[in-house]
C-alpha cells in the first residue's frame, strides 16, 4: 500500500523482557525481548512451531511465562488474569457464540460494564457500522459465513476498546480472494482505530502487507525484528532471507580492498565493492554467503541494453505466474544457477527452456548474509 | 452397500420377535377382558386401567418412584457435569484409570452392586429407606450421565471460554453464560435418560428398600395374585409408554448437543 505510515509514538505498550516458556523441558520460546510501541501493526512472523503463537497467548494471560515478564502499559502483568488484561483477542477459529445472535456477541463484554440499555446499543451499532456489518444485529451467529465471523470477531473484542488487539492467524481460514481484501482492510481498520494490533501468522506476505514492524520467529526466538522494507532488503541471517521472499544464494569471499572499504569476490560474477548498507550485521572477512533477490536480476531484452554486471545465461526453467514470470537460468560455463523474475509487461515476451539470455545485474543488489545468527 | 445374505435377515428378524414380542404382549392383554393371561382373547376392555385408579398401594408406590427417580436423575446428572467436565478439559494424576472406575457400574452385575450396598449400609448401620435407594440408582445412573454429558463437554470448541475469559467473563460467568447453554441439551438428555432408568430398575430398589416399595417393586410384589396381572399388564403398558416417550425426548436433546456443537464448519462468503 503506497498510503504513507503514521509514525508509531515513542510509548511502549507492550514491553517482553527476556520471555521463556517451557512445556515439559522444551522451550517454546526462549528468552524473547521485545518492545512493541503504543498504535503500531506488530506482527509474530515465522513456521509452525516457533513459538509466536505460544508468545501471543503469553501477552493475552492464557499462558503464564517459565520465566521473564511481560509489562502493559506500565503495568507488570505477572498476577493479572486474561479476564483482567486490557488485551482481546481475535482467534482463528474466530470462537464465535453459536448460542447469540450477532448483537449479542458484540455485547457480550459490554454487559458487565454496567452500561444503559441504549448506551450499549449505541456502542454495539457503531463497532458493527465499523467493521461493516451494520443491520446484521439479529442474525443468528450460525448462519454467518466466514468473513462475518470474523468480522463479529472483531467487532466483539473492539467495542471493548482494549489498550492492544491480539490476532492469532485470523485469516488463516479464509479463502485467497477474502484473504487478501481482508489483509487490506484490517490495516486500514488498525489506522481508523489507533489501537496497537499484534498479529500472528506463518504468511509473510500477509506480514509485509500489515506490519509496521515485524518480528521474524524461529525455535522460540526472534530471529529478527524490523520493517518488512528492512527485512526484505537486509536480512540478517540466510534463514530470515529465504524465510521472507525468494533469494539466490551465492558463495563469495569477503576482502579488504586498499583502505577501509570491503568487497566481496563473487567468482563468475566478479569482484564487486560493497557500501555498508549491504553488510546488515557485520562478518568477518573470508568466506561468506551473498544474497541476491530475483527481482534485482534482468533478462537484457534488448541487443543494445546494458548493465554493470552482466552474464550469458540458458533458460532452465520458465515458470508463468500471470503478472510475473520466474526463470531458472544456468550461467554459462559455470555451475551456477539463478533464479531471475521479470515483470510480463507489454510487448515482452515469455522465454521458453533452452533459450538463450543475457542476465544484467547492479553492485547493489547484492547483500552478504551472516550464516549462522543465534537462532540456528 | 452390499445386501446382507438371506439367512442374516431371517436372523435379525427372529431376533427382533425374540426380544420385543414378550412386550408386546402387554397391550394385548391389558385390553382384554379376562383374568387369565391365556389366549384365546375374549373381550375388549379398558377395566384393567380404571381399576388402577382405586389401588392406593399403587399410588404410594408411584409416588415413591418418582421421588426415587427425580433424586436420582438430578444427583447423577450433577455429578456427570463435574466428572464430564473434568475429563473434558483438564489432565490429572491417573485420569484414565479413575474415568474408568466410574463408569464401572455399567459393566458390573446389578445385583452384586445391590447386595454389596445392602451389606456396607447396613454395616454402617443406615435404615433402609427411599433415599438408600436414590443412592443405589445414582450409582448405577452416573455411568450414562458421564458418557452423555463427556460427549457434550468434548464438542465444545474450547477457544469459547477462553473467549469469554478474554472479554472480560469470571470463570463463573463463563459457566453461566457460555458452557451451560451449550451443553443444556445434554444435561436435558442426561436427565431424562437416568430418570427412565432409575424409574424402571427393579434389583437395586428391591434390595435398598426398606418399607415403602417403588413402582417394579410393587409390580413385583402384585405378581403373586394372578387376578391382579391383567392389572399389572395395564400398568407395565402405561410405563413402557412413558419411558419410551422420555427416552425419545432425551435422545432428541442428545442428538440437539452434537449440532449444537458442529459450528466450525462454514463456507467463505
Amino acid at each position: 500500500m503506497p498510503k504513507s505510515i503514521d509514525a508509531p509514538t515513542n510509548g511502549v505498550i507492550v514491553d517482553l523482557n527476556k520471555v521463556s516458556k517451557y512445556f515439559a523441558d522444551v522451550p517454546a520460546v526462549n528468552g524473547v525481548s521485545a518492545q512493541i510501541r503504543e498504535g503500531e501493526f506488530f506482527s509474530l512472523l515465522g513456521p509452525s512451531g516457533c513459538g509466536k503463537t505460544t508468545l501471543l497467548r503469553m501477552i493475552s494471560g492464557f499462558e503464564q511465562p517459565s520465566s521473564g515478564s511481560i509489562t502493559i502499559a506500565g503495568v507488570p502483568m505477572e498476577d493479572v488474569e486474561a479476564n483482567e488484561r486490557p488485551t482481546n483477542m481475535v482467534f482463528q477459529s474466530y470462537a464465535i457464540f453459536p448460542h447469540l445472535n450477532v448483537e449479542e456477541n458484540v455485547a457480550y463484554g459490554l454487559k458487565r460494564l454496567g452500561l444503559s440499555k441504549p448506551e450499549m446499543l449505541k456502542q454495539v451499532n457503531e463497532v458493527l457500522k465499523l467493521v461493516d456489518l451494520s443491520g446484521y444485529n439479529k442474525r443468528p451467529a450460525q448462519t454467518l459465513s466466514g468473513g462475518q465471523r470474523q468480522r463479529v470477531a472483531l467487532a466483539r473484542a473492539l467495542v471493548l476498546k482494549p489498550k492492544v488487539l491480539l490476532l492469532d492467524e485470523p485469516l488463516s481460514a479464509l479463502d485467497k480472494k477474502l484473504r487478501e481484501q481482508m489483509q487490506i482492510e484490517l490495516r486500514h481498520l488498525q489506522r481508523t482505530v489507533g489501537i496497537t494490533f499484534i498479529l500472528v501468522t506463518h504468511d509473510q506476505e500477509e506480514a509485509l502487507i500489515m506490519s509496521d514492524r515485524i518480528a521474524v520467529m524461529l525455535d522460540g526466538k526472534i530471529a529478527q525484528l524490523a520493517s518488512p522494507q528492512e527485512l526484505y532488503s537486509r536480512p540478517v541471517s540466510k534463514w530470515v532471507a529465504s524465510f521472507i521472499g525468494v533469494m539466490n544464494f551465492l558463495q563469495g569471499d569477503l576482502f579488504r580492498d586498499g583502505g577501509d572499504k570491503l568487497s566481496v569476490d563473487a567468482g563468475i560474477l566478479g569482484k564487486i565493492s560493497l557500501n555498508q548498507e549491504q553488510i546488515p550485521v557485520p562478518v568477518a572477512t573470508g568466506p561468506v554467503t551473498i544474497g541476491i533477490r530475483p527481482e534485482m536480476l534482468t533478462v537484457l531484452y534488448d541487443k543494445n541494453s546494458t548493465a554493470e554486471f552482466e552474464l550469458n545465461a540458458v533458460i532452465m526453467e520458465s515458470d508463468y505466474y500471470g503478472d510475473m514470470t520466474y526463470y531458472t537460468v544456468k550461467v554459462e560455463q559455470s555451475e551456477l544457477v539463478l533464479i531471475v523474475s521479470m515483470r510480463n509487461t507489454a510487448g515482452r515476451t515469455v522465454l521458453k527452456e533452452g533459450d538463450k539470455a543475457r542476465i544484467g545485474w547492479g553492485s547493489e543488489s547484492l547483500v552478504i548474509l551472516a550464516e549462522s545468527t543465534s537462532s540456528e | 452397500m452390499e445386501k446382507a445374505p438371506k439367512y442374516l435377515q431371517i436372523f435379525v428378524v427372529v431376533y427382533l420377535v425374540f426380544l420385543y414380542a414378550p412386550a408386546l404382549l402387554l397391550p394385548v392383554f391389558a385390553f382384554n377382558d379376562s383374568t387369565i393371561i391365556s389366549f384365546p382373547l375374549s373381550n375388549f376392555t379398558f377395566d384393567w386401567f380404571l381399576g388402577l385408579r382405586n389401588e392406593s398401594a399403587l399410588h404410594d408406590a408411584l409416588g415413591n418412584s418418582l421421588l426415587v427417580a427425580l433424586s436420582s436423575a438430578i444427583l447423577s446428572t450433577c455429578l456427570g457435569v463435574l466428572a464430564s467436565r473434568a475429563s473434558a478439559r483438564h489432565e490429572f494424576f491417573a485420569k484414565k484409570s479413575i474415568i474408568s472406575f466410574l463408569l464401572l457400574p455399567l459393566v458390573l452385575p446389578e445385583i452384586i452392586i445391590a447386595v454389596s450396598l445392602l451389606v456396607v449400609l447396613s454395616q454402617m448401620g443406615f435404615a433402609l429407606s427411599l433415599w438408600t435407594v436414590v443412592l443405589g440408582h445414582t450409582l448405577v445412573c452416573m455411568p450414562f450421565s458421564i458418557a452423555i454429558l463427556t460427549s457434550a463437554f468434548n464438542n465444545m470448541d474450547q477457544s469459547l471460554e477462553e473467549a469469554s475469559f478474554d472479554l472480560g467473563e469470571t470463570g463463573w460467568g463463563t459457566f453461566r453464560r457460555v458452557i451451560l447453554p451449550l451443553v443444556a441439551p445434554g444435561i436435558v438428555s442426561s436427565l431424562l435418560i437416568t430418570f427412565t432408568l432409575s424409574l424402571d430398575e427393579f434389583i437395586i430398589a428391591f434390595f435398598l428398600t426398606g418399607t415403602g416399595a417403588t413402582l417394579p417393586v410393587y409390580i413385583w410384589g402384585q405378581l403373586r395374585f394372578p387376578n391382579k396381572l391383567p392389572n399389572v399388564m395395564a400398568l407395565g403398558l402405561l410405563l413402557l409408554l412413558f419411558s419410551l416417550l422420555l427416552l425419545s425426548v432425551g435422545e432428541y436433546f442428545r442428538r440437539r448437543t452434537k449440532q449444537m456443537a458442529g459450528t466450525d464448519s462454514f463456507t467463505g462468503d
